[in-house]
């Protein structure tokens, strides 16, 4: 039997390198033995992102993108499909599920500075599949055509005709027609379900292969690489197979119970995850109440608004995502890892969160005179962390990084 | 480890919890508290569905429910799980649509509009859009307005364009305001709080708050019929999920002995 297998290997290995990928990727890719808790979350996003891919390819399959049958034919997944209700709730779940995952999967980029030299491109990589994400997701929720799904997507896509002089032909390019209308939801649906679906996973492809080209940070910022034995293999480094690969199930299995506590019996999240207006079809000549996106588009959507001017505020929202891209440049601490930062980078990162959180909050809430100026405020912190990192990182008084990892 | 686990456990924990704040903070204080519902109960369902037919059918469908799935939901099964066609045409459908159909007013749609003014909307969702709570106060809140053109109007929506169509059974009552607070010209803001029963209807006011549970319980089933079997299949999913992790971490911990 070991014998005949063998035989089998070596046939495909002289056509395909399996067994070698198997060793580079796998069994002979040494990370850093003290990965904790936020490690998780990377293969927690590879995770949910299969987990939308497959549910997206069933719903996809009685799903009908026009704008006289979608909501119907959602309501035909949720209904006439067998367990058509359990696939819906498994990509709208994912949808919330993948923000925060990746949401702390950058946290963890952020406190250990994993996006530190030599990993600038994953960072950026990391940063360009956040982008992609964040409009996928848009693009997905115009699909059920709901008011929320109409209207949010005609203030966003109103945005593009802010930009002088092309805007207004760039909005109907976007749209597809002078208005959002069954043209619009056609063509989303083909960005969401195979452009940027094909752009996302080529990306992930890259940000992983840029990771094992340097090899994983750690809890401590230190290089493993700089101490190797004998046989050239990182004395703190241990083989991804199999200790990641348990470990990664174990952090999977745990993932899923939350995942699936929220799908099976609170798969709305109090109007959080699927938005109560969202029920009624699609009325251009109604307007709802209260327009707000989804939660996870919420910090941005906040710093769209806090500034009156309609232009300068799309050009600060894409700044605050477009600042994520020079983070590596702007931090010049000698140090990677938060535990070896002092007073000044960690009071910033706590303002920085408490920032980030409130712009969310806000984002969500309808807007009064108070509001708007904290979340003016709110912005100033948020653009300060990255703005004036170059001088808060370089006086900050750190502590001494030891040479070997800690637990 | 430890921080860790704590930090899970946390927000697991605060999850669940937000989603039940974040559902209860609805907007402002309701005159009538809602039991919960039940879509166990299949007698309440059924009686919901009476009502539904009898009181709504005539201008409000059910668009996304068809009858099929409706005599599932409620109950109407023999022993073998069967539905009992007669039974349902007998009591629940008033038109010639089949079993299969989609639960259809006979009210042609445009009718609806130049007669009430606006779009007779379709209820399969309403709870879902509104809240349970909000359609069961809707219910309970029509009151005599004689300035109104069907002289009826509703506390919960005001100047709604749906006439009183409960008046034989809970009768007519009166609304009793109350100053709540003034508004900026200091002029006085009133609120309705309670209501006064001037004709009495074939039911008593408490069997008919008892009525209107029944129905929007039934509404509630047609807005997510497969609940109750989505909660079944999720309570094995878990357990299995539950199992499974305890292996997987006994697993982790066996293989990372190795590791100092």
């Amino acid at each position: 039997m070991s014998q005949a297998w063998n035989g089998f290997m070596r046939w495909i290995d002289a056509r395909l390198p399996v067994t070698e990928f198997t060793r580079k990727h796998l069994t002979e890719y040494y990370a850093p033995k003290n990965f904790n808790f936020w490690y998780y979350f990377g293969s927690l996003s590879l995770l949910v992102l299969v987990i939308q891919l497959m549910s997206g390819i069933w719903l996809a399959m009685n799903y009908v993108p026009t704008d006289t049958q979608a909501f119907a034919s959602v309501e035909y997944i949720m209904r006439d499909v067998p367990y058509g209700d359990i696939l819906r709730y498994m990509h709208t779940t994912g949808a919330s599920a993948f923000f925060i995952v990746v949401y702390l999967h950058m946290f963890r980029g952020i406190i250990y500075g994993s996006y530190r030299e030599p990993r600038e491109l994953i960072w950026i990589l990391g940063v360009a599949i956040f982008l992609c994400l964040m409009a996928e997701a848009f693009f997905g929720y115009l699909l059920p055509w709901g008011q929320m799904s109409f209207w949010g997507a005609k203030v966003i896509t109103s945005l593009f005709g802010a930009i002088p002089y092309v805007g207004e032909s760039l909005m109907t390019l976007i749209r597809g027609d002078y208005s959002v209308s069954g043209a619009t939801l056609n063509r989303f649906f083909a960005l969401h379900v195979v452009a940027l679906p094909f752009v996302l996973v080529g990306l992930v492809i890259i940000h992983l292969a840029a990771l094992h080209e340097v090899g994983s940070n750690n809890p401590d910022g230190i290089e493993i690489k700089a101490q190797k034995n004998a046989e050239g293999i990182p004395v703190e480094g241990i083989p991804f197979h199999p200790y990641y690969t348990v470990k990664d199930l174990f952090g999977v299995g745990v993932f899923l119970i939350a995942f699936c506590a929220v799908l099976f019996f609170m798969p709305e999240m109090g109007g959080y995850f699927i938005e109560h207006p969202n029920y009624v079809p699609a009325d251009s000549l109604v307007t709802p109440e209260h327009i707000a996106p989804v939660w996870y588009m919420t910090p941005f959507y906040s710093i769209l608004r806090a500034i009156p001017n309609k232009l300068v505020g799309v050009a600060a929202m894409g700044a605050s995502l477009a600042i994520l891209f020079v983070l590596p440049w702007l931090d010049r601490s000698p140090v990677k890892s938060i535990r070896y930062r002092g007073v000044l980078y960690k009071s910033f990162l706590a303002m920085f969160v408490v920032c980030f959180l409130g712009l969310g909050y806000l984002g969500g809430q309808p807007p009064t005179p108070v509001k708007a100026l904290f979340a003016q405020a709110f912005t100033v912190g948020y653009f300060a962390f990255f703005v004036l990192m170059p001088f808060y990182t370089k006086r900050d008084k750190t502590k001494p990084v030891p040479t070997r990892v800690t637990k | 480890m430890k921080k860790s686990l704590n930090f899970v456990i946390l927000t697991l924990v605060s999850t669940l919890g937000w989603g039940q704040l974040a559902g209860a903070s609805e907007g402002s204080q309701f005159i009538y508290k809602m039991p919960e519902l039940n879509q166990r109960n299949k007698a309440s369902l059924q009686r919901g569905a009476k009502y539904f037919m009898n009181y709504c059918s005539g201008c409000h469908s059910l668009g996304h429910l068809r009858y099929q799935q409706m005599a599932e939901g409620i109950g109407l099964v023999d022993d073998q799980g069967k539905v009992m066609d007669a039974v349902l045409k007998a009591n629940l459908m008033f038109t010639t649509d089949k079993m299969g159909d989609h639960i259809v007013s006979s009210m042609l749609p445009a009718d609806g509009k130049s007669w009430f003014g606006t779009k007779v909307p379709d209820l399969t969702l309403e709870t879902r859009i509104r809240g349970p709570e909000w359609v069961y106060n809707y219910l309970l809140s029509f009151y005599a307005d004689p300035k109104r053109p069907w002289g009826t109007n509703n506390a919960v929506f005001k100047d709604v364009a749906m006439p009183d169509v409960f008046t034989s059974i809970q009768g007519i009552q009166m609304p009793i305001k109350e100053i709540v607070g003034h508004d900026p010209d200091q002029r006085p803001i009133e609120a309705i709080v309670g209501f006064d029963l001037v004709v009495p209807g074939e039911l008593t006011p408490a069997q008919f708050q008892s009525a209107m549970y029944d129905l929007v319980n039934f509404l509630s089933f047609a807005a997510d019929p497969k609940k109750l079997q989505r909660e079944r299949i999720g309570v094995i999913v878990l357990l299995f999920l539950v199992i499974f992790t305890v292996f997987a971490y006994l697993l982790k911990r066996e293989y990372w002995k190795d590791v100092d």
